[in-house]
C-alpha cells in the first residue's frame, strides 16, 4: 500500500552561503594543539558556537588521526561543521562531511586581550556629492551619502547607510540597502517618489501630510518607516 | 577661436530650433559671425526657419563623409551676411553622424566663427548625444511644465557626464532658457513659476521667451523672430538673451510683471 501525501505543500529548499572560520592544523599536531589552547585561554568563548571547517588540505593522515584530531578539537569545545580538502574514503557516517568549493575571505585576526571584540567590520566609506543627482542618475555607496543639493524626480540614490540631503527629495531614495534597519533618511524637503529603509518603503501617496513639503528624518520602527519634522 | 554652443532640451517640441535661430540672428545683428548647425538628421527644421530650405545643396553628413567642403555645404543668409547655416540631410542616414567627423567639423567652424551654435534633435539617444559632446558650453530650453523640466533636468546630468569637457573634469557652462512662458497662466498659478523651475535645475538663467504668436508667424515666413519683427515682446527676449550670452549683465524680466504707471503708484502693499 502506498502512503498517501494529505498535504500537497512542497518542501522548501534553498542554497545559501555563509561565512565559516576555517581551521588548518600543521603537523606535528600537538604543537599546534599547544597553540590553539593558547589562544582560546586568551579569549575565552573564541571558538564557541562559531561553525568551523577544519582545512586538512595538503596533510599526511590516515583516518585514526583524523578522527582523533576531532576529537581533540571537541574537547576544546571547537564544534567542527565539515572538512575540507579530505580524501572522501577517511570520512566516516559518524563524521563531519566533507565539504569544497570554499572561497577565500578576508583574514581574521586573533584577537587581543584588551579588544576581545572580533566581528567589528570595518566602517563603509560615505560618499560626498556637492551638486544636484539628476533625473536618470544613479548613485550607490555602501556606506552613507551626504548630498549637498536636491535629488530630482526620476534619480535614484541608493546608500548602505543613512542619506542625508541638503536641499529637495523629489526622486528616490533607499537607506540600509543591504538590510541595515537604523539606517535613517534626513532632508530639507520631502517630496520624494519613494523612500525606502532596509527593503520596507513608503511612496509620496503614502506620506503622512505634516511630512510633505517639510524639512524630515524618517526611520525604521516596527517595520514601519516613521517621520518626524526638523526644525 | 570661436565658441560652440548646444541648444538642447531633451523633449521636442520645446521650441529649441527656433530658438537656435533667434538667439543665431541677434548675435549676427551685433556683428558677430554666427553659424546655426542642424543636427537634426532626417527631421530638419532649422533650414525652413532661417527660410534656406530651397537653397540647400550640401549638408552636414556631405562634410562629414567627406563629399562636399565645408565652404560648400555653409549656406549665407540673405539678410544678415555674418549670419551661416549648416543644414541637416534629410534622407541620409543618422548614424552616418560620426563622432570623429562632428569633432572635425565644429573645429573647422570655431576657427571660422565666432559663435557655433548647434541645434540639437529631441531625445538622448546618438544625435543629441553628439550634437553636445563637442560644445563648450549648452542651453538648455525648458517649457514651464513638469514633463519638460524632467527632461532637461536629465540632459543637464548628461551635459556634466556625456561632454568632452565633463571626461576632462572641466565645469560645463549651462544655461536656461524658459520658453512659451504664458504670463496669463502664469498669473492663475497654472503653470510651474519661475522660481520653482529654477530650484529645480539649479542652472543660471539666460532669459524668459513668453508664449507669443510672433513665433509661429515668424517661421511661415521663414525667418528667425528676432529679424521678422524684432520690436515683439518675444525678439526683445531673444535679444536680451543673445546679449547676456555675449556676457553682457542684462537684468531679467519676467513677461507680464512690467507694471503700468498705476501699477508703479499702488504696486507694493505697506508691510
Amino acid at each position: 500500500m502506498t502512503e498517501v501525501l494529505t498535504d500537497t505543500k512542497p518542501i522548501r529548499l534553498k542554497g545559501r552561503s555563509f561565512l565559516a572560520l576555517v581551521l588548518s592544523p600543521e603537523p606535528p599536531f600537538d604543537d599546534w594543539l599547544a597553540r590553539l589552547d593558547d589562544l582560546a585561554a586568551r579569549s575565552a568563548g573564541f571558538f564557541l558556537r562559531r561553525p568551523i571547517v577544519l582545512d586538512v588540505d595538503g596533510l599526511e593522515m590516515d583516518g585514526a588521526e583524523l578522527r582523533g584530531l576531532i576529537e581533540q578539537l571537541r574537547e576544546r569545545h571547537v564544534r567542527i561543521m565539515g572538512i575540507e580538502g579530505a580524501d572522501p574514503t577517511l570520512l566516516g557516517s559518524d563524521m563531519p562531511p566533507a565539504m569544497a568549493g570554499g572561497l577565500p575571505a578576508s583574514d581574521l585576526e586573533e584577537p587581543d586581550e584588551d579588544a576581545p571584540e572580533i566581528e567589528s567590520e570595518p566602517a563603509a566609506p560615505s560618499l560626498m556629492v556637492t551638486q544636484p543627482v539628476r533625473s536618470g542618475q544613479l548613485l550607490t555607496s555602501e556606506g552613507d551619502i551626504t548630498i549637498v543639493g536636491s535629488v530630482a524626480s526620476g534619480a535614484e540614490v541608493i546608500a548602505g547607510g543613512s542619506v542625508h540631503v541638503y536641499g529637495t527629495i523629489r526622486g528616490r531614495v533607499v537607506a540600509g540597502s543591504m538590510g541595515n534597519d537604523a539606517a535613517r533618511i534626513f532632508c530639507r524637503k520631502l517630496e520624494a517618489e519613494l523612500v525606502a529603509i532596509a527593503g520596507y518603503y513608503k511612496t509620496s501617496e503614502d506620506f503622512e501630510d505634516e511630512l510633505r513639503g517639510q524639512a524630515v528624518q524618517l526611520w525604521l520602527e516596527n517595520e514601519a518607516i516613521l517621520g518626524d519634522t526638523q526644525g | 577661436m570661436g565658441k560652440a554652443i548646444v541648444i538642447t532640451s531633451g523633449k521636442g517640441g520645446v521650441g529649441k530650433t527656433t530658438s537656435t535661430a533667434a538667439i543665431g540672428a541677434a548675435l549676427a545683428q551685433r556683428n558677430e559671425k554666427v553659424v546655426v548647425v542642424d543636427f537634426d538628421v532626417g527631421l530638419r527644421n532649422l533650414d525652413l526657419v532661417m527660410g534656406a530650405e530651397r537653397r540647400v545643396v550640401f549638408d552636414l553628413i556631405n562634410v562629414i563623409q567627406g563629399e562636399a567642403k565645408l565652404s560648400q555645404a555653409l549656406i549665407r543668409d540673405k539678410r544678415l551676411e555674418n549670419l551661416f547655416l549648416l543644414p541637416a540631410s534629410q534622407t541620409r542616414d543618422k548614424d552616418k553622424l560620426t563622432p570623429e567627423g562632428v569633432e572635425r567639423v565644429i573645429t573647422s567652424l570655431k576657427k571660422a566663427f565666432d559663435w557655433v551654435l548647434c541645434d540639437s534633435p529631441a531625445g538622448i539617444e546618438r544625435g543629441p548625444t553628439l550634437a553636445m559632446r563637442h560644445a563648450d558650453a549648452a542651453i538648455v530650453v525648458t517649457n514651464p511644465e513638469v514633463s519638460s523640466v524632467r527632461d532637461s533636468d536629465r540632459i543637464i546630468g548628461l551635459l556634466d557626464a556625456k561632454t568632452v569637457k565633463a571626461e576632462r573634469g572641466e565645469q560645463m557652462e549651462k544655461h536656461l532658457l524658459l520658453n512659451r512662458y504664458d504670463p496669463m497662466r502664469a498669473a492663475t498659478g497654472e503653470m510651474l513659476n519661475v522660481d520653482d523651475m529654477l530650484e529645480i535645475l539649479s542652472i543660471p538663467l539666460l532669459g524668459i521667451i513668453p508664449e507669443s504668436t510672433d513665433v509661429l508667424r515668424a517661421s511661415n515666413i521663414g525667418a528667425p523672430v528676432t529679424l521678422a519683427d524684432s520690436r515683439s515682446e518675444t525678439a526683445r527676449a531673444y535679444c536680451d538673451a543673445a546679449r547676456r550670452l555675449s556676457g553682457e549683465a542684462v537684468p531679467i524680466t519676467v513677461p507680464g510683471e512690467k507694471r503700468g504707471f498705476f501699477g508703479k503708484f499702488f504696486g507694493r502693499k505697506a508691510a
